[in-house]
């Protein structure tokens, strides 16, 4: 059972480096059970989804990008792409919900399009969550596209999530009335419902921790809803607690080391043993570096979920296998 | 594989270039007095605010007077640095041993744009222009302006720097862009914006002649009004007029900024971390620095998995760690004996290292001219100035 049963709009966000949009993809694959259509965003103009699935960079199209993970009994449902941009959200808005005939192409040719998307402030972080608002809440101007059960949303980092997020702020004071203003106001109701989560990613180091507890703390004051903290890129658990006590006090038997590994039928070198004792030395103060701050993360008082890192690193098997244990761990 | 048929040089198509830059000599760079500017740039999450710190603290320590500037929000070098809070300026960072002596700063983003305003603008108008929603939100929220701003104090402290001889080198540790672009066009397009077609026809009403007032341009008054409200538009045009004064004023110093960081006492370190996505980020500043003829001093790779001790593959340690597990099944005792975590432990990082050397001589082949180092990852985290000299000591040894 899923503990996000009622949530359709999922945004993943994390701190550089940890692994969101590996995350994102790996969720977007653990949601897509039988018959099931989701919908994977990217906002950042990095082609990270094309990347990661190896296709073709995406365009600002809807996408089907692959199957998702199996149920038990084999069902699967699909997983679609999208790349946002403002630019073409802006068009795509304008076409939309206004016709502007002349002035549209007006607006183009004076820079006002580009003005909008990229200097005007918050307009940019409108268009691009405007486009998401749009995909998880289909009305009728959008003829013939997919209902989605859920949208999975690969977004900036936490630093600049409730930012992002805080549309109507944004605009506030730039835009106090009209259309644009009704819109976002519109947007932030779904953002701040129970049918939104915004999940963080992070690893078991000092600063990320503390930037989604910081993060947490932000979304909180904007009304934002947390979702869970998916703990990426955790060391696997090859050695029992009393070894790794062993390994940090340097503890550890050298002798029957020595003798199980002729066991195992390695030529046995006084380098090799070193070498392997020094690996365990660094392994268990990584290990209980990872317990200290697993410890903060259960203090945090929202789900949590484990992801192991993959020595070889990640391909389109490894995302399937990421998905599944996400599944296992009741996320999707 | 053992490590010494990993090196063994293969012939054919997939063969390395040996036409390689060597280890990029960090001592050799902070050394030379004519190093006056570092700039540290790369993707986000790389440790490009440690490798700062710990460039700057290194260089103090043999003797120079150093400052570091830092953009991060979340105070990250505050904490490393053991200071409690950074604001705008410069403050001397206790506990650094010998001659030279370290400054180290936080960037406010606000302050310092507040600051270039007032600087350049009549008090009555600067009032203005502080108010307006629209400076506000371009002030403390465009992307751009954090890395604009970043060079505007790098240029303020140069300037100052060389006019009192305060610091003889300054770090900079560049915001965590989403793209190289931002940084490096940030200037430009402040300029490009404030020089644009749009700001030019909104000031055009306030400067007078009706003739400008083209029909174009009321469709798209008309248009702006009935999606953004009227007084959107009338906040934009008070800002822009206002600002007007100023403008001259910014693009002149963006141009200088620009100069000083292309000029000879510059260098610009690419900081990366051996994984695809920080690698291709790191590819793209090398390539829009050497487009832009900036002086690129080299590429530091961190958090690199440690090389592991011997010559024992993955392959051999995965064997013989199963055929521990299965003698153990057979003769029925309890536990699993250490030898068979380690041995799974040591291929892991050997699988590793060997997917990270790959990235990397990739990297290498594709810029053969990048000097580089590589700095192992250490398994704790880095929050005080002993933990900056050992970051220090890590990037000095590539050499």
């Amino acid at each position: 059972m899923s503990d996000w049963g009622k949530v359709r709009l999922h945004v993943v966000t994390g701190k550089g480096g940890t692994g969101k949009s590996t995350v994102a993809s790996a969720l977007a694959l653990a949601l897509a059970g039988r018959g099931k259509n989701v919908l994977l965003c990217e906002v950042e103009g990095r082609q990270g989804i094309a990347r990661m699935f190896d296709v073709d960079p995406l365009p600002y199209q809807e996408r089907r990008l692959t199957t998702g993970l199996p149920d038990a009994d084999g069902g699967r449902g699909v997983v679609h792409a999208l790349h946002i941009d403002a630019e073409s959200a802006l068009l795509e808005y304008l076409s939309m919900y206004y016709r502007l005939g002349r002035a549209g192409k007006a607006l183009d040719r004076f820079g006002v399009i580009e003005f909008a998307t990229t200097i005007a402030p918050g307009v940019r972080d409108v268009l691009l969550t405007g486009k998401v608002y749009e995909a998880v809440q289909r009305n009728s101007r959008n003829k013939n596209a997919i209902d989605y059960d859920a949208v999975v949303l690969d977004a900036p980092p936490t630093g600049r999530i409730t930012q992002f997020l805080n549309v109507s702020n944004e605009l506030a004071g730039l835009a106090k009335v009209g259309p644009i203003k009704s819109q976002s106001d519109t947007m932030m109701t779904l953002f701040r419902s129970p049918r939104t989560a915004v999940h963080l990613v992070t690893v078991l180091e000092e600063m990320p921790v503390q930037e989604t507890a910081d993060g947490i703390a932000e979304l909180r004051s904007a009304g934002l809803p947390v979702g869970g903290v998916v703990v990426n890129l955790v060391r696997p658990r090859d050695l029992s607690a009393e070894q790794l006590t062993a390994a940090r006090a340097g503890s550890l038997d050298r002798g029957a080391l020595e003798a199980d590994l002729a066991a195992g039928g390695i030529d046995v070198s006084a380098d090799l043993v070193d070498g392997l004792l020094q690996e365990a030395a660094d392994h268990a103060e990584r290990r209980a570096l990872e317990d200290s701050q697993r410890a903060l993360v259960a203090d945090l008082g929202v789900p949590s979920y484990e992801l192991p890192q993959m020595a070889g690193g990640i391909d389109l098997g490894g995302l399937y296998e990421l998905a599944g244990l996400l599944r296992e761990q009741g996320m999707a | 594989m053992s490590r010494s048929s990993q090196r063994t040089t293969r012939v054919g198509p997939a063969s390395p270039t040996s036409r390689r830059a060597g280890a990029l000599d960090v001592d050799a760079l902070i050394d030379d007095p004519a190093t006056g500017i570092i700039v540290c740039c790369g993707s986000g999450g790389v440790g490009k605010t440690t490798t700062s710190a710990a460039l700057a603290l290194r260089a103090a320590e043999r003797g120079r007077k150093v400052v570091v500037l830092t953009i991060d929000p979340a105070r990250r070098l505050a904490q490393s640095m053991g200071i409690e809070a950074l604001d705008n300026t410069p403050r001397p960072v206790t506990g650094v041993r010998g001659e030279g002596h370290l400054d180290a700063m936080m960037l406010d983003m606000k302050r310092t744009f507040d600051e270039v305003v007032l600087s350049q603008a009549s008090p009555e108008k600067a009032r203005q222009i502080l108010a307006n929603p629209f400076y506000i939100a371009l002030s403390s929220s465009f992307a751009g302006t954090q890395e604009y701003m970043a060079m505007e104090k790098l240029g303020q402290i140069h300037r100052d720097a060389r006019e009192a001889g305060t610091y003889d080198l300054i770090v900079v540790d560049t915001p965590p862009s989403r793209s190289a672009l931002d940084f490096l066009d940030a200037p430009e397009r402040l300029s490009s914006f404030l020089d644009g077609r749009f700001v030019r026809l909104l000031m055009a009403p306030a400067k007078g002649p009706a003739k400008l007032m083209s029909a174009g341009f009321n469709l798209i008054t008309n248009a702006l009004t009935r999606i953004l409200g009227a007084q959107f538009l009338k906040d934009l045009q008070t800002f822009v007029t206002a600002l007007d004064t100023v403008f001259g004023g910014f693009r002149q110093r963006a141009q200088q900024t620009y100069s000083l960081l292309k000029a000879d006492g510059t260098a610009f370190l690419v900081v990366a971390a051996p994984e695809p996505d920080a690698l291709r980020e790191a590819e793209y500043f090398v390539e829009r620095l050497s487009e832009d003829d900036m002086p690129l001093a080299g590429l530091v790779i961190n958090r690199a998995s440690p090389e592991p001790a011997g010559t024992l593959s993955a392959d051999e340690a995965m064997a013989a760690a199963e055929r521990l597990r299965r003698a153990e099944g057979l003769d029925g005792s309890v536990g699993t004996p250490v030898a068979a975590g380690l041995l799974r432990l040591h291929a892991d990082r050997v699988r590793m290292v060997l997917r990270e050397r790959a990235l990397r001589d990739r990297f290498a082949t594709a810029h053969p001219q990048v000097e580089t180092v590589v700095v192992p990852a250490l398994a704790g985290d880095v929050h005080d100035l002993d933990g900056l000299r050992r970051v220090g000591d890590l990037l000095a040894a590539g050499a």
